[in-house]
């Protein structure tokens, strides 16, 4: 699913750069309305040529968070600043942002052409570099030869590019977008998200990316920052995120998880042993977490990482027995809903390797459910 | 055919009705248009001919004081158009025409300068405080319009209340003579038709987005040019259609002028009732009303045109 990228290799992870100056600094920034706090207490540092995706759900403010950034909300308190200069009392046509909309918000009375060339007109930049810099940049959308249409003779797809040549064509500091590909079919998307990954590699802006699709904050960021309820609750690349979730929340929101219920039996620094109920078998964790014997944690294990057997393997740790209630074909895998002895269901995903494998598992078949002592992640909340 | 009238065993009288309707050439859908149509047809197509006829008859006394169309007494060919061309003969037609249209154009503009900032207001305030103020805006409508104007009549007059407020205050040493003259006149009309402008002003501003107003700042675009190049732009119909409302009107007033304007304001609206009324020559006054239209009419069908043409035009 996470497109690995050149950027997420450990050699550039400036974040990681204790030196590096973060590019945009989100200090303890809350956003009140009325009483609703969208925004609660928000710290974030992003750097420069990241492409930072707020992942969440609807209402988690991260969407309140984006618009303060552009300057359309003040935060309630708290800093914001952009290459090291405080944004409070900057009004977004000042700002060396740019944001493409959700619901793009191309002018309808213009033309392509003109809303392009929208924002370089307000900038003075002279007549001359405006036709070309807006031909340069309809040509990378390819939509060059949409320039004298209207935004109402465009597709949703089209109007979507022209809302991000709109956005693209100043070359800010930072660069917005809102949901910039929610309205997008599947391959158009696909498409679209490499050739926004392809921008940022060769103009080498800053992005923030407001999402609600994981899979499109994977595909895109160098970073996610997954929001809950106004808050971050974890910031990570798209693999920390993942495999290393630090909550029941964000391993349950990015991807599928199974969770099972448990207390510590052990916790030596190389492992880790979890009695649970719910799963129905001891589960030994190589690895150590910094909590008391006794203390209640859930257990996190991925689907794909957990492996179906019809004989009863000789390990009796990560091994818990059950029937097969269903199972979902999806062409490249099938996903298997197995439910276990302690009544507890879980979802299990095996790749189609062979064509018609003979002895498959099927419908209401007994079967082992395992995993590998490194795949759990034990989480405390 | 059979297949567009499927119920008609499971409805039998209704169907019936219809399949007589279809065989007549009628769709459903047709006869439901057609009762607007019919009474536009016979409440106002139907008048409007029968003025261009009286336009094109003499007076006469008789009952009534026109010529017929066709017969013996009928207007001779080549006197058709005598009141057609005595409309610009004689000074007093154009005139008239003239003061009114300067009196429609002035008004329509004073009415919009006014009526936008209150439209644009209205629009950018809460949904509860918006029926308040669009409810201030129609209750005037719940009086009489003559009462109305009346009521200005004796604000303006020289015993009237702003002459009074103005004395007591100071500012002027004598009454101000307002009533009878053009500015009462402005007044009385601007007064009357603002919430004709105002309101589908209101209804275009509105609708707008106002992402398209933070996308003009994202792009470093002030509010102030944000207003001017998108704003106004996008509620040019609003504009278009609160002026024409305000416009025709205004050209045709007949009571303003007459009770606030004075003996002197010559108004084509006037025209028309002192040719009706006092001189009692019916052809002359259809031909001041036929004109009227025609003036009216020709600029609107021809703007509509063409801006349905731009619409249409993809580049």
């Amino acid at each position: 699913m996470a497109a690995e990228r050149a950027k997420a290799e450990p050699s550039t992870q400036i974040w990681n750069d204790p030196n590096a100056q973060p590019y945009i600094r989100i200090e303890n920034v809350t956003k009140k309305f009325g009483d609703f706090v969208a925004v609660n207490n928000v710290s974030a540092n992003i750097y420069r040529g990241e492409l930072f995706a707020l992942l969440g759900g609807s209402g988690c403010g991260k969407t309140t968070l984006l618009r303060m950034l552009a300057g359309f909300e003040q935060p309630t308190s708290g800093k914001i600043y952009i290459d090291g200069v405080d944004m409070a009392d900057i009004p977004p046509y000042e700002r060396p942002t740019n944001m493409m909309f959700q619901s793009y918000a191309l002018f309808p009375h213009m033309t392509v052409e003109q809303n392009v060339a929208f924002g370089l007109n307000h900038d003075k930049t002279p007549p001359d570099q405006i036709k070309s810099r807006v031909d340069a940049i309809l040509d990378m959308v390819q939509m060059r030869q949409f320039a004298h249409r209207k935004p109402h003779q465009l597709s949703g797809g089209q109007r979507q590019r022209v809302a991000l040549a709109r956005s693209l064509v100043k070359e800010p500091k930072l660069l917005l977008l809102d949901e910039p590909l929610g309205a997008l079919d599947k391959k158009l998307r696909e498409a679209t998200q490499f050739e926004i990954m392809n921008i940022q590699d060769r103009l080498g802006i800053t992005f923030i990316v407001v999402t609600h699709d994981q899979e499109e904050a994977m595909t895109l960021s160098t970073r996610i920052g997954v929001m809950n309820n106004g808050q971050i609750v974890q910031v990570g690349t798209p693999k920390e995120i993942y495999e290393y979730p630090n909550t029941k929340f964000v391993a349950d929101f990015i991807g599928s998880v199974n969770l099972f219920e448990g207390n510590i039996v052990e916790d030596e620094p190389g492992h880790v042993l979890i009695e649970s109920t719910e799963a129905g078998c001891p589960i030994y964790i190589d690895h150590g977490i910094s909590a008391a014997p006794g203390a209640k944690v859930w257990v996190a294990v991925r689907p794909e990482k957990m492996k179906l057997d019809k004989t009863k393997p000789d390990d009796a740790n990560n091994c818990a027995g059950g029937v097969v209630k269903g199972i979902a074909y999806m062409g490249n895998m099938s996903v298997y809903l197995i439910k276990l002895d302690s009544g507890k269901e879980v979802k299990v995903t095996m790749s189609n390797q062979r064509r018609a494998a003979e002895h498959a598992i099927d419908w209401d078949d007994r079967v082992y459910v395992t995993w590998h002592a490194n795949s759990p992640v034990a989480l405390l909340s | 055919m059979a297949s567009d009238v499927p119920q008609q065993t499971s409805l039998p009288l209704g169907g019936q009705i219809r399949s007589i309707l279809i065989a007549l050439g009628f769709k459903p859908r047709t006869a439901v248009i057609l009762v607007p149509y019919l009474w536009l047809t016979i409440f106002f197509v139907v008048p409007c001919i029968i003025i261009l006829k009286i336009s094109f008859a003499q007076t006469v006394i008789a009952q009534p004081p026109y010529t017929p169309m066709f017969g013996p007494e009928s207007v001779p060919h080549d006197q058709l158009f005598d009141n057609f061309k005595r409309l610009f003969q004689d000074s007093l037609y154009y005139k008239a025409y003239l003061n009114s249209l300067n009196l429609a154009f002035f008004s329509t503009l004073i009415c919009l300068l006014i009526g936008y900032p209150m439209a644009y207001g209205i629009a950018r305030c809460s949904p509860s405080t918006r029926a308040l103020l669009l409810l201030a805006i129609i209750l005037p409508f719940w009086t009489s319009f003559l009462i109305r104007v009346y009521a200005w009549k004796s604000i303006l007059s020289k015993e009237g209340v702003v002459n009074d407020l103005l004395l007591g205050l100071g500012i002027i040493d004598e009454p101000l003579l307002i009533l009878y003259t053009p500015a009462a006149m402005y007044i009385g009309v601007v007064y009357t038709y603002l919430p004709f402008m105002i309101l589908p002003l209101y209804a275009n501003l509105e609708k707008m987005d106002l992402s398209l107003l933070e996308a003009a700042a994202d792009l470093g675009c002030r509010p102030l040019k944000a207003f001017c190049v998108i704003t106004i732009p996008l509620s040019l119909p609003g504009i278009i259609a609160g002026a024409l409302l305000v416009f025709i009107p205004a050209v045709g007033e007949y009571v303003i002028p007459e009770l606030l304007g004075g003996p002197n304001a010559l108004m084509i609206g006037k025209v028309v009732a002192d040719e009706f009324f006092q001189n009692r020559d019916w052809p002359m006054a259809s031909a001041v009303a036929v004109a009227i239209l025609i003036i009216l009419v020709i600029p609107i069908m021809a703007f509509q045109y063409f801006q349905g043409k731009a619409q249409e035009a993809p580049k």
